[in-house]
């Protein structure tokens, strides 16, 4: 494993493979390693070696952070400071590795329940520093919350598993953490039922940031004899009292709404946020979904009826599915989801079926080619982990 | 002055053949070849600047658009794309060998869905016509350009938009769910659709922004949110720029994040009051718009910290909108600035530099000083949470020598909001306007990477040439 110090010890490296036409697997700290589809490398390059915060300037809101830095640090970091990542990145039960780095989370574009209002990884990436596979070091974007300045390599980069090229930097927007968090809970809703609740919640004035719900299995998990729904307001602690009885008036017509406070509703959130609800086996794969929202309870409908449990967050737009990882279950995965024109990623399965199947959905021939030369731009040797996303 | 790459004169000389060619894709009254028809469009909101295109295409639907840019890669012709033309940065400027595709006549709103919070809409929807659309029933589509009224948000996704809102709403960017897209090719392609995140690369996120180079977009799935129970703004008037400057940072740093926030200079608010009478304090040196959403109550706690925090500031003056009418007045004169200054001054160059916040006293006062020495008034107006800076330039169009000045004078402001840390622009987009100072803010690897991206989406340089990349560049790719 290499794992350079400094940004120019990453072009070095990455010269040297192109130069030995030899592939490296790119990774944090490799938690993320059993997700999408596997590499065949001749090394791992890793931003383990590379960690800091050059930059924290709360009032500015914003703060760079080099590659390697782990992401608990740095949410204690900002957490001193009162503030917090607004897209609440997730901390899975089911990594590879406890910890991960932020490099990772961002290259991962992972986002948490927060995303359905405030946005995803993607969308406060301001700026980034990366080495792409010709060893070359650009930047893109910058520290100012405003920049429409050339191409926005900042989000093709988020999502990218490192395919581009390696992120030794980047500049995140944070915002103030809330005083107070509070949660309405409705139990026993069915899915399309739920769905229901929570596009009335989350089409209300009352700034709701989290919506999720938790069928039979997923609710079990969690402590619950039957199905709970989950709609979550952040802010000053008056305003969240403020807005919790209007949401228990509003959703009136769904059951007795209860109200949980700040502790209770962290814990619950944090549970949703990593996957903690999802009833998942050692052996099991893991797929994550993305929908239009109202179509959560079919994909979790169709996902069953092929053996598999799973929960939705954002409304019903972000549906997290376990099963038996066999062909016949990805299929039904990939099914379904293309019936909604929705996307999916295979998160974790054991590498026989990561070798088989595609890892998120192929895409038409038209975009492939140009997917192919843009790829083909940033890493035109192929080294930086080659087929992770796409096998051609 | 700026320079155009010179026309290709195989097209100009086939001019009669991709008339026939686009006619026969077209509707009747689909291509204007007319000169008296086709001045309309020789220019954009950088009106400096003028140039008649070989012709206009009008294209009613996503098939015709595919079918311009087939028939135009096949035969060579540079393509101009163009919602409603108000592009500060000249992102619209025609060429002498170019077709503009003009998408005003896609100005259907498809669909609107409430339960999923999401309209579809052709890119010749204005912006602010979303918006109407959805607000009876207590919705928003939340960026907000100055030009909302007229822009499109076909123009929208190609300079990624922002406004006064996006400090707590985002911009364009974080609004938009997918993108049709048409390519150089022809082939017309889905990016995003109705759902959150995508599977594989962001292209939704690459082009959005791009500002018309890597293909054009003719129908927009948008995000749409319900509005807050109420908005109400307030006024804070201080002795000086350092003084509101902090004031800002004390505010950000209580943890209130305002849905607007926004800094005038004494120049800025002395034009503004003139124009829209908002009752601005002419004594300040510096004036902040904040604004904050919610009920009542929680309003009225807003503004109270809010008002708290300002008195420690020493204010001239605090004025807390007691209606929906005070509050529209103080945004009448902030919306209307660039026709306050309009008023003052026959021409404007209106910047749009972003630069970290706690730079803006110094910023300013390098301003300032700048002003001084190039003998040009300014204004400033600046979005002060986050960082985007407008200085208008006055200068008088009828006067060559002032016009040059004026341009040397933006682009000198500009390299200053690089070397504070910040970039060339925050919302208007580089155009031809600050195309040749790209190499202020990038290495040339960094620009090559760049229009290597370029090159894979549109392999002949025909979309919107010799804009956002500096010409010496885009000229040799574009031969």
């Amino acid at each position: 494993m290499i794992a350079p110090d400094t940004e120019e010890g990453f072009a070095a490296a990455i010269r040297t493979a192109v130069a030995a036409r030899e592939p490296l697997a790119i990774e944090g700290l490799g938690s993320k390693a059993g997700f999408l589809r596997p590499v065949q490398v001749a090394d791992t390059l890793s931003t383990r070696g590379f960690s800091g915060i050059p930059l924290h300037a709360p009032k500015e809101l914003v703060v760079t952070v080099r590659a390697g830095t782990r992401l608990d640090a740095l949410e204690t970091r900002l957490a001193e400071a009162g503030q917090h990542l607004i897209a609440e990145p997730p901390h899975y039960t089911f990594l590879e590795a406890g910890a991960q780095t932020v490099g990772g989370i961002v290259a991962a574009n992972l986002s948490g329940p927060r995303r359905i209002a405030w946005g995803a990884m993607r969308d406060h990436l301001l700026g980034m520093r990366a080495v792409t596979g010709r060893g070359e070091i650009i930047r893109s974007g910058g520290r100012v919350l405003k920049n429409v300045t050339g191409l926005d390599l900042c989000k093709l980069f988020a999502g990218s598993y490192g395919t581009l090229g390696v992120m030794t930097e980047m500049t995140l927007k944070v915002l103030p953490a809330p005083e107070a968090t509070g949660t309405i809970l409705l139990r026993g809703l069915q899915p399309d039922q739920a769905v229901e609740a929570l596009a009335t919640a989350l089409g209300s004035p009352w700034s709701v940031s989290g919506a999720a719900h938790l069928p039979q299995e997923a609710a079990m998990a969690m402590g619950y004899e039957q199905p709970v729904t989950l709609a979550r307001v952040e802010d000053f602690a008056d305003s969240v009292t403020y807005r919790l009885g209007r949401l228990c008036e509003l959703l009136r017509r769904f059951g007795i709404a209860e109200k949980l406070g700040t502790e209770a509703s962290r814990t619950l959130w944090r549970a949703v946020r990593d996957g903690e609800a999802l009833p998942v086996q050692p052996n099991d794969a893991i797929w994550r979904v993305s929908v239009r929202p109202s179509y959560g309870p079919t994909i979790l409908r169709r996902a069953h009826d092929a053996g598999m449990f799973g929960y939705f967050d954002w409304g019903g737009g972000l549906v997290f599915l376990t099963g038996p990882a066999t062909v016949e279950a990805h299929e039904a995965v990939v099914a379904a989801t293309r019936r909604t024109k929705g996307t999916w990623w295979l998160m974790r399965a054991p590498e026989a079926l990561r070798h088989h199947a595609d890892a998120v959905p192929s895409e038409p021939e038209a975009l492939a080619t140009i997917r192919r030369r843009v790829v083909a731009a940033f890493d035109p040797a192929g080294i930086l982990n080659p087929g992770r996303l796409f096998a051609a | 002055m700026i320079d155009l790459p010179k026309p290709k004169q195989d097209v100009l000389d086939r001019r009669d053949v991709v008339h026939a060619g686009l006619c026969a894709i077209l509707p009747e009254g689909g291509v204007i070849t007319d000169p008296v028809r086709l001045k309309p469009y020789e220019t954009d909101g950088l009106s400096s600047y003028r140039q008649m295109p070989l012709a206009v295409v009008l294209p009613e639907t996503t098939e015709q658009v595919a079918a311009v840019l087939r028939f135009c890669h096949q035969n060579g012709v540079r393509v101009v794309p163009r919602g409603a033309g108000t592009s500060l940065s000249g992102g619209a400027l025609p060429l002498a060998d170019a077709v503009v595709v003009g998408m005003m006549r896609m100005n259907r709103i498809l669909e609107i869905n409430y339960a999923d919070r999401y309209a579809l809409v052709q890119a010749g929807v204005t912006n602010l016509g979303i918006t109407k659309a959805v607000e009876t029933d207590g919705f928003f589509y939340a960026p907000d350009p100055s030009s909302q009224l007229a822009c499109m948000i076909g123009g929208n996704i190609g300079m990624n938009s922002g406004g006064a809102h996006c400090l707590k709403y985002g911009v364009t960017a974080n609004n938009v769910l997918g993108v049709t897209l048409v390519t150089i090719d022809g082939d017309i392609v889905q990016l995003g659709g109705t759902h959150l995140d995508n599977g594989g690369y962001d292209w939704l996120g690459l082009v959005i922004g791009s500002e018309g180079q890597l293909g054009i977009a003719t129908e927009i799935v948008v995000r749409i949110l319900r509005a807050p129970e109420g908005t109400r703004a307030m006024l804070a008037a201080f002795r000086a720029n350092e003084i509101a400057g902090a004031c800002v940072d004390a505010i950000i740093g209580s943890g209130i994040i305002p849905v607007a926030l926004e800094f005038m200079d004494r120049p800025a608010i002395h034009a503004c009051e003139a124009f829209a009478h908002a009752g601005y304090p002419l004594d300040a040196e510096a004036m902040l718009i904040v604004e904050v959403e919610g009920s009542i109550a929680e309003q009225d706690a807003l503004l109270g910290r809010i008002r708290e925090i300002c008195g420690q500031f020493d204010p001239l003056s605090l004025k807390v909108s007691q209606s929906a009418a005070e509050s529209a007045a103080i945004w009448k004169g902030r919306k209307g600035a660039f026709g306050a200054i309009g008023r003052i001054s026959p021409d404007y160059l209106c910047m749009d530099g972003v630069i970290p916040t706690s730079t803006l006293p110094d910023v300013l006062g390098r301003i300032g000083a700048m002003s001084e020495q190039y003998g040009l008034k300014v204004a400033n107006i600046f979005h002060a949470g986050d960082g985007n800076l407008h200085p208008l330039i006055m200068f008088d169009a009828n006067d060559p020598a002032s016009l040059h000045k004026a341009e040397a004078f933006g682009a000198d402001i500009l390299k200053l909001c690089v070397e504070v840390g910040g970039c060339l622009t925050g919302e208007h987009g580089v155009g031809v306007e600050k195309r040749d100072l790209m190499g202020v803010q990038f290495t040339e690897t960094e620009l090559d990477q760049q229009r290597r991206i370029k090159t894979a989406f549109d392999p002949d340089w025909l979309l919107n040439t010799a804009k956002v990349f500096p010409l010496s560049a885009s000229i040799p790719r574009a031969a």
